[in-house]
């Protein structure tokens, strides 16, 4: 399909960034969204949604990361996290935040982690 | 992939390309509540996505920001001549801790200037995996700087490369630096098993922080 693109639009190029995001960049973005925040999505991607916007509430259906999100959208998470934004504002998609940073984490955290490794 | 490309695999959606998400095998159970990550440092090919590949339960998936060369952030009037970016990649894996908790790895270059492009990669981190090839130790100097200055907690995982010269613990201890209570130790990034004692390695490590902070 992208054999038409190619020069100014191409694939995730800046440009076709900018236009997607309406020109925001991450700095607008909410600031509790880590990498690893869980996104799960309230319900399915409605009709007029922003393509964008649907695909993030598509593959939201069961939890998922913003990490992971931006690999399968291929989008940068600077820019999935605009769009994030707009979807938290939305009340499209529910956010479950990772553990506040904290300078050492708490030991049983730790201790759920080393049980888990363990059955690896 | 091309992300307005069709390929099938049931994940269509509205308005739109199909965007392939997770296999049905990949996706996390509705219980899943609470995520963290760690760190895996270290420079180019050390073995960092091999490293997250032989733990992590999914393929590993790679996310990427763009860097552009002359000041990130700055209006650029002369338009899209003359600009270099670069395309900067993370690869990162996973592994399902229990029923809520979900542990994410993520494989990170070493030099300090692309860990900006992803805001927030170290803040909330439990700790840091230093890998280390004893081929090129002076590139790690740099890394173990920075993650002390961030007060990031790391052990350092020696990758045994089958050419690369092996040497004591104590005599790398000393050539990278490093206080005593740093865990130093020998890895195959390769190996499963291998991978996965680092990170108990480095949960231990979190365990005797934790226990050095409260007594003290």
């Amino acid at each position: 399909m992208s054999e038409a693109g190619g020069g100014d639009w191409e694939e995730n190029s800046p440009e076709r960034l900018y236009v997607i995001t309406g020109g925001r960049s991450g700095g607008s973005a909410p600031a509790e969204l880590d990498l690893v925040t869980l996104i799960v999505a309230r319900s399915g991607a409605k009709p007029g949604m922003q393509p964008e916007h649907a695909a993030i509430v598509q593959l939201c259906q069961s939890p998922l990361s913003v990490a992971e999100i931006s690999a399968y959208l291929r989008f940068p998470v600077s820019v999935v996290t605009v769009l994030l934004g707009d979807l938290l504002a939305d009340n499209r998609i529910v956010a479950r935040a990772p553990i506040p940073p904290a300078r050492l984490p708490d030991r049983a955290l730790i201790e759920a982690v080393i049980d888990g490794l363990q059955k690896l | 992939m091309d992300f307005r490309s069709s390929e099938h695999d049931g994940s269509e959606q509205h308005g739109g390309g199909a965007v392939r998400g997770p296999r049905s095998e990949d996706v996390l159970p509705e219980t899943a509540t609470t995520a963290v990550k760690v760190v895996i440092v270290g420079g180019f090919g050390v073995g960092k996505t091999t490293f997250v590949g032989s733990v992590s339960e999914i393929r590993p998936l790679t996310t990427e920001e763009t860097m552009t060369q002359a000041g990130v952030g700055v209006d650029d009037t002369s338009g899209v001549d003359g600009k270099t970016s670069t395309t900067v990649a993370m690869d990162f894996g996973r592994i399902s801790i229990n029923q809520e908790l979900v542990l994410y790895l993520f494989g990170t270059p070493g030099q300090e200037r692309f860990w900006f492009l992803w805001r927030g990669l170290f803040e909330g981190a439990l700790g840091a995996v230093v890998l280390v090839d004893t081929r090129r130790l002076e590139v790690s100097f740099d890394v173990l700087g920075r993650l002390e200055e961030r007060r990031v907690p790391f052990v350092v995982a020696v990758n045994t490369f089958p050419d690369a010269p092996a040497y004591p613990v104590e005599e790398l201890r000393t050539a990278l630096d490093l206080p005593p209570s740093v865990p130093i130790v020998p890895c195959d990034a390769r190996n499963r098993g291998s991978s996965r004692d680092v990170l108990m390695t480095l949960m231990r490590y979190l365990q005797t922080l934790a226990t050095t902070q409260e007594a003290s």
